[in-house]
């Protein structure tokens, strides 16, 4: 398998944020800060390398009629345990993501790799897919994160770094703009982030091509 | 009574399901490019969230609470989900041909829409799952209302877009940026409605 390439495309080309779209529930709604990002992040990451693998596994067993919902029921099970295990380790994430982690089922990244690859492909195969999408998508919520923490509460790391958790302040606080953390900046941010990949993606695309007219 | 209409004003303005609690956007940026398709799909969610309230609250009282499987919520309910649009499409199918046409294609959808599986959650957490009709009341009352607002918003939404359209943004915003943009300008407008309460 081609690893090198599988991961470039979950990181850039087919980013399952920023390019297929994927996921934008909870992309939106839970980055306020890092801590959240990375947390909702590798949730995703270790539910979809799971359900990847053990959908390809059992991609013979399942009658093709009622595939989606036993997608659905696998998926359902390990967000269960992932959302129990967080509630008992790590009960600050838990809180902060409240209902999204549950809401992880329905989130169409891990629904659609399901469908579009590893029912399709081989266990490995699925497993490194289910990994590399999942970091593209941790990237992608990290990046949104990052620029809405700064600009919303001025600091870097919530939940992480700093005094108590508090992040690192940059912007001092009478200056940022409180609207960037709450919903509308959530929009605002993502549409100027999904701008800036394209322009990336096109830029790629346009040297891409003149190497090839070069040679 | 005034239960009823907090819920309501909550759902549909101040708490909007999707502009303010981000549940549901996958269709929201789907299915908003006309403003036929998008009162359609928002017609379609709001008579299943209603009909999923119920449902999840008749399996949480009388299955789950009773033998202490809380724990099992999110695998049943979805499945509760999944189930009722396959019963509900067949039945529009066989009974209601007219509306089947009209929803038809929507319905499959509505299963991954986090609106409908995040409203029964909610309602879990409200602590709206108790045997008392009242609170059955009030969980069917969430759910409906929160269709509503998720209908509100998605007919809007699909409105100022069939305009944008014809605008012509930068090259790099083409398409889902600047739709994003204009999903966050009308959540700006629906800033203005946070904090109110009648009671």
């Amino acid at each position: 398998m081609n690893f090198k390439k599988q991961f470039m495309e979950g990181l850039l080309t087919k980013n399952p944020v920023t390019v297929q779209l994927l996921g934008m529930c909870s992309t939106l709604a839970i980055t306020t800060s890092l801590f959240n990002g990375i947390g909702m992040g590798l949730a995703v990451t270790i539910i979809l390398t799971c359900s990847n693998v053990l959908i390809s596994a059992l991609r013979k067993v399942i009658p093709n009629q009622i595939r989606i919902a036993a997608y659905i029921t696998i998926i359902a099970g390990f967000v269960t345990v992932v959302d129990l295990l967080l509630k008992a380790y790590i009960p600050a994430l838990s809180e902060s993501l409240g209902v999204f982690i549950p809401l992880i089922v329905v989130n169409c990244i891990v629904l659609g790799r399901a469908e579009a690859f590893a029912s399709k492909n081989g266990v490995l195969a699925s497993a490194v897919d289910g990994i590399c999408q999942g970091i593209g998508y941790t990237v992608a919520l990290v990046i949104v994160c990052v620029i809405r923490e700064l600009l919303g509460s001025g600091t870097f790391g919530g939940g992480l770094l700093g005094e108590g958790g508090a992040g690192i302040r940059i912007i001092p606080e009478q200056f940022p703009a409180m609207q960037i953390v709450m919903p509308v900046g959530g929009f605002l941010v993502l549409g100027f982030v999904l701008a800036g990949s394209q322009a990336l993606m096109k830029r790629m695309n346009n040297k891409s091509k003149k190497k090839e007219g070069a040679k | 009574m005034e239960a009823i209409l907090g819920i309501l004003i909550a759902a549909l303005l101040s708490q909007n399901f999707i502009l303010v609690k981000f549940y549901g956007i996958c269709p929201f940026m789907g299915v908003s490019k006309k403003i036929d398709t998008a009162l359609g799909m928002g017609v379609a969610v709001t008579f299943v969230m209603a009909l999923a309230s119920a449902a999840c609250w008749a399996v949480d009282v009388f299955m789950l609470q009773p033998l202490n499987l809380g724990y099992m919520q999110t695998v049943s309910f979805i499945l509760v989900i999944a189930s009722l649009v396959q019963v509900v499409e067949m039945f529009l199918k066989k009974f209601v041909p007219a509306l089947y046409k009209a929803l038809g294609v929507f319905l499959p959808l509505i299963t991954t829409n986090c609106a409908v599986l995040g409203v029964v959650l909610v309602n879990a957490q409200n602590g709206y799952h108790v045997a008392d009709a009242w609170q059955f009341l009030l969980s069917v009352v969430n759910g409906a209302a929160g269709g509503l607002g998720f209908t509100l918003a998605i007919v809007l939404f699909a409105s100022v877009r069939e305009r944008v359209d014809k605008a012509e943004p930068p090259e790099c915003f083409k398409g889902f940026p600047i739709a994003l943009i204009t999903a966050g300008l009308l959540a700006l407008a629906f800033m203005g409605f946070s904090g109110l309460k009648i009671f």
